[in-house]
């Protein structure tokens, strides 16, 4: 288990204020200059050190990330940081306590990221429906710019930095870095084709670099404290650190919970979230990673631990770290359609496998939850879904694709079974009916 | 240079190639919807993917993927095939399967692709996506079900039309292409969008169920709407045009044509003068070839040469100028002109009147200077040029003249000729972006030229375009014109020119007029009514109404024919379907006239008067190339007024006899013009 002084996100339940003089007494914006006197290389260098990959859900490796990002003397063009805070993932909330308890900790770590990556400007993106959270962010970004952290010689770094708060209108595609980025031009939000990756072309054109809120947000704490600190916690080398794991579904306490990479998904639940309703043994399934993740029955459940390569290893993945926990009352087939449904109506309709493909899925799935189906079109199923994954501009067609894979991996007896009962049901019903039809006249 | 390999074969592009495009030039066919070499890169049909190693486990889209030193691609492999298979699939649950009432049917990439690549049954069993159609307009007809949102009509809007009016509406599967609000789609170039489309889902709305591509016989033409030469396709059947479509020619049309040139065919069927007349009793009365021809040999014996004048109008081929004017000689007129619209201007070389920086090199400007021209409407392809031109370079563009909406940001920098005087002579400003270009260009419309001024118009542009080096190009709307200047049919020595005969005329010193396709002047009010008029054309327009004789001739589409664009290019046209009715081809209706008078022509087929031609005007003979003239130094000076220039173009869609015979074009004007300023063009 973490222990409190490894913690990053100290006012992650908002117990204290977010304002810059609470966040000041956590450590934020505690000697920024000093940090960025190491110089663009030594961020980069400790970054690639602590091992951090980005907590957007792809896992990409943060320190490599940044130094993607070409050499500005080079380009002869503006570098513009982006945030992404379009937090839409269902079963994730995590930025969204950043946002409005910590804005701080994100503020510092724009600038130190914009510093590395030769950025001057950066652009917050927040969905919509933040409300609130945006409302902090502005109050959080209006003091720093008082407190001259920001603005004109940031902090006294001598770096110029400006960061801009952009409110989106609600898209979960716009959670996609090349369609925020789209979004953020004032284009409606389509992926764009990759390549060119957006650190070559991004943001008007110009290299770019889109991180999470939560990556961004913990850059400041690995750099206080040296990127060998944050490596020493988690499993491996390869899934370092803490995490922001968000608990919700058939659990007794639903939370957020800041923990060490690598943590076993069972402690996970009965540490934080008080424990499965109805005792462990309830557990249907669980979606260890935010809705595109496909789902693992109980069995792998009892032994998976909670970190990218462990979750890959199970043919399901890390993601946002949104646990969705089901338990047995729970209709796993309409729950899995009801995704089918979220990623059909939150297809961007651009390209044409996911555009058309979701909403045959979702048609399909819903036909399942019924029975009203053939075994056969299990399969075909399946084969529309390996149609759509992987052959669309972003990663929304596979996002769509996984949760249907999972649920037949490891669901398939529950959905012939309905299929079986619904055609029994059918058989001996529909001659009644008929009969009773003609009785009655 | 990166070297790749395509299916085994080697090949080495130019960096920034495209994979789909390498395959082109191997000659490997990679299906696609989406991409159009013309338009931006969306990938969004998923059609074109292939397998390239290096590379992610998944196949790539070859559209917009740049080809990469040492890349393997495999365009036929498992995973490739199977990737099309299921993206025809996803194609093809949603489009509708009414092929056999499809108008696209038989020339549908939907089609074709899902036989070459698709699967042969269905597998999906759900209902149906139905959209609504949309009303864009009397030129194009929307059946939006069959879309399939590859959005390539919402590219050629924003890219190559310059208007936003259509786009990509909602999300998901409720995405669909329409007008943000319900709107005609304004713009002189709506028809390419017929052809861009891969499906059904936007057909050309004349056109609708009047024949199936297979049974047309395909003419390969020249157009006639403007001065462009467009390159394009007649389909006919029978004796009957069923359509226009455009043939790609780099240089001039690129594969775009405007809806004039697209949708005026139906004109060809109305107004047509399929009998020759003769005036008796102050009334047209049909009459046979033998009595109008003797009727008009028996006019003019007799008459001095100098008494008969002839002038050629917009539509004229090279062919039947050539045969009048040597008609005019053998009758010992020098009267001739071919500038019934009053241009003028000083003839030295030709590249006095030509556009001799090319349609195609317009895109290396780097300033563009508009004297007294509309582009937009006087040459659509043009204007597209120069909007592809600010698009890649953001050509800087100044427009001396009447302000027009043009589909680029243009600085306006005066309305007369007295302001170009003054540009000339400026050094800040336009001028000195004009002075500092690279290549610079000036281009002179006909509305430059038809100004009271026009002669010192062109003199002064002609001089500053000399002075700072630019390209100096004269814009035509004509389509007859440049080639009828190319034959000489101007006033010879001692002639009239178009001004002379009207005083002539009004002074009653003009016995006879001959009007060649002459319609975009009120004859009888310019050579006064005791003059003899004989008209030879193929519509009954204006020059038909006033004239003592009709002879019938040939439309566009009805002769193998010469003309020469504004460029200076010579191209042919091909006869698609026969002259209606008694009418017949132009040059030969000149070559009976002559034999009844006795001053017969000295060719008796087609190919001896183009042999004549070529051997008299060398330079006609160098087919589909653009020449090279030089220009010769002006020594005229003169002071210009202020009068502005004014617009030749009010009215696109009905420029000349066929456009204004077309039913179509009517409900354009309807549509488009008359809704904008209802008042002003009916009065007109």
């Amino acid at each position: 288990m973490l222990a409190d002084k490894d913690r990053i996100f100290t006012n992650l339940y908002g117990l204290q204020s977010f304002s810059l003089k609470e966040a000041k007494k956590r450590g934020d914006w505690d000697n920024t200059k000093a940090i960025i006197k190491k110089g663009k290389a030594w961020i980069i260098e400790e970054m690639k050190k602590s091992g951090l990959r980005g907590r957007g859900g792809a896992g990409f490796p943060t320190g490599m990330k940044w130094s993607f990002m070409p050499d500005p003397e080079k380009t002869q063009k503006p570098h513009y940081l982006v945030v992404n805070a379009d937090e839409s993932e269902p079963g994730t909330c995590k930025d969204r306590e950043i946002l409005r308890h910590d804005p701080h900790k994100l503020l510092e770590g724009c600038l130190i990221a914009g510093f590395a990556m030769g950025a001057h400007a950066a652009y917050i993106y927040i969905r919509g429906e933040f409300f609130n959270e945006g409302s902090n962010v502005v109050k959080a970004i209006k003091e720093a710019y008082e407190a001259g952290l920001l603005g004109k010689n940031a902090a006294g770094t001598g770096w110029d930095f400006d960061i801009y708060l952009h409110r989106g209108a609600g898209a979960y595609i716009c959670g996609e870095e090349t369609a925020l980025i789209e979004s953020l031009e004032g284009n409606k939000g389509q992926p764009r084709n990759k390549p060119p990756f957006p650190a070559m072309a991004g943001l008007y054109s110009c290299p770019t670099t889109v991180n999470n809120v939560e990556t961004i947000a913990t850059a400041p704490t690995i750099l206080r404290r040296g990127g060998e600190w944050f490596a020493s916690i988690g499993r491996d080398e390869k899934n370092t650190g803490t995490k922001l794991f968000c608990i919700s579904g058939h659990v007794n306490a639903p939370c957020n919970v800041e923990e060490a990479m690598g943590i076993p998904l069972k402690e996970l639940i009965e540490k934080h979230a008080g424990g499965v309703r109805g005792g462990w043994d309830n557990v249907k399934a669980i979606i260890p990673g935010g809705s595109s993740t496909p789902l693992l029955p109980k069995d792998v459940c009892d032994k998976v631990v909670m970190d990218f390569d462990s979750l890959r290893a199970e043919g399901s993945g890390l993601g946002t770290a949104g646990v969705i926990v089901m338990d047995q009352s729970t209709d796993v087939v309409y729950a899995i359609a009801r995704l089918s449904y979220f990623y059909m109506h939150e297809s961007c309709g651009q390209c044409t496998p996911c555009r058309e493909g979701t909403g045959w899925m979702w048609r399909m799935m819903m036909r399942m939850v019924e029975g009203n189906a053939t075994i056969e079109e299990i399969d075909m199923l399946l084969d529309i879904s390996k149609q759509i994954e992987g052959h669309t501009i972003c990663a929304h067609g596979d996002a769509s694709a996984w949760p249907i894979q999972g649920l037949m991996r490891h669901f398939r007896p529950e959905v012939e079974e309905r299929i079986h009962a619904y055609r029994k049901l059918a058989h001996r019903e529909k001659p009644m009916v008929a009969v009773s039809a003609t009785a009655a006249e | 240079m990166p070297k790749l390999t395509i299916d085994g074969h080697e090949i080495e592009v130019e960096a920034g190639t495209s994979i789909i495009q390498a395959a082109e030039q191997l000659g490997i066919e990679i299906p696609r919807f989406c991409y159009h070499d013309k338009l931006s890169v969306p990938a969004n049909c998923r059609m074109c993917l292939v397998e390239v190693s290096p590379g992610p486990p998944k196949p790539q889209a070859s559209c917009a993927l740049a080809c990469g030193e040492g890349m393997v691609v495999q365009t036929q492999s498992e995973m490739v095939k199977k990737a099309r298979k299921g993206v025809m699939e996803f194609l093809l649950i949603n489009h509708p399967l009414d092929c056999p009432i499809c108008d696209q049917g038989g020339e549908c990439d939907l089609q074709d692709q899902s036989v070459a690549y698709g699967f042969d049954r269905s597998r999906y069993t759900e209902t149906k996506r139905a959209v609504k159609n949309k009303n864009i307009g009397p030129l194009i007809k929307t059946i939006m079900t069959r879309c399939i949102q590859c959005t390539r009509c919402v590219r050629f809007g924003e890219e190559v039309a310059g208007m936003n009016e259509l786009g990509l509406l909602n999300r998901g599967e409720n995405v669909e292409i329409g007008t943000f609000i319900e709107t005609a789609v304004s713009t002189e170039l709506s028809g390419n969008m017929i052809d861009i489309c891969p499906v059904g889902a936007l057909t050309s709305a004349p056109y609708t169920f009047t024949a199936r591509p297979w049974e047309l016989k395909k003419t390969e033409t020249i157009d006639v709407m403007d001065a462009v030469g467009s390159n394009i396709r007649v389909d006919s059947r029978g004796n009957e045009v069923m359509r226009v479509l455009p043939r790609l020619n780099e240089d001039v049309n690129e594969e775009w044509i405007s809806d004039k040139t697209r949708f005026a065919y139906d004109g060809l069927k109305y107004q047509r003068l399929d009998r020759p007349y003769i005036r008796k009793d102050g009334k047209l009365t049909a009459v046979s070839w033998d009595e109008a021809l003797a009727f008009t040999a028996a006019k003019l014996k007799g008459v001095d040469g100098k008494e008969i004048a002839a002038v050629a109008g917009d539509l004229v081929d090279v062919e039947s100028v050539v045969a009048l004017k040597d008609l005019m000689k053998g009758l010992g007129s020098s009267h001739m002109d071919c500038r019934p619209d009053g241009t003028k201007f000083e003839i030295q070389s030709r590249a006095d009147y030509l556009f001799n920086t090319g349609i195609a090199d317009i895109e290396q400007a780097d300033a563009i200077l508009l004297i007294g021209t509309d582009p937009r409407h006087e040459a659509p392809l043009i204007n597209a040029r120069i909007r592809k031109t600010w698009l890649q370079s953001k050509v800087k563009v100044g427009l001396i003249g009447t302000p027009v909406e043009l589909t680029y940001p243009y600085e306006h920098i005066g309305t007369s000729p007295e302001d170009l005087e003054s540009l000339t002579r400026a050094r800040s400003g336009f001028a000195k972006i004009l002075k500092d270009a690279k290549n610079p260009v000036v281009i002179v419309g006909t509305g430059a030229l038809r100004h009271t001024d026009g002669y010192d118009v062109h003199a002064l542009a002609k001089q500053y375009a000399m002075k700072i080096g630019a390209g100096f190009n004269v814009l035509h709307v004509a389509a007859g014109r440049v080639g009828a200047l190319d034959v000489g049919f101007v006033p010879q020595k001692g002639g009239y020119d178009i001004f002379k005969m009207v005083n002539a005329g009004k002074k009653d010193k003009l016995k006879a007029v001959y009007l060649l396709g002459v319609d975009e002047l009120d004859t009888r009010a310019a050579f006064g009514t005791e003059t003899f008029m004989i008209y030879q054309g193929h519509h009954g327009d204006n020059g038909a109404r006033h004239a003592d004789v009709i002879f019938p001739g040939a439309a566009y589409t009805e002769k193998n024919a010469l003309y020469v664009n504004t460029e200076g290019r010579v191209q042919q046209a091909k006869r698609a379907v026969f002259p209606v009715g008694d009418a017949k081809e132009d040059w030969t209706i000149l070559r009976a006239l002559s034999e009844k008078m006795g001053k017969t022509l000295p060719y008796n087929t087609h190919q001896e008067l183009r042999n004549r031609i070529f051997k008299e005007f060398p330079h006609l003979a160098q087919l589909n190339t653009k020449p090279i003239e030089a220009l010769v130094a002006s020594e005229h000076t003169a002071s210009v007024g202020n009068k502005a220039f004014q617009r030749v173009v009010t009215n696109f869609y009905q420029t000349d006899p066929i456009s204004r015979a077309s039913v179509t074009m009517t409900k354009c004007v309807e549509a488009f013009i008359a809704a904008d300023q209802p008042m002003l063009d009916a009065a007109e």
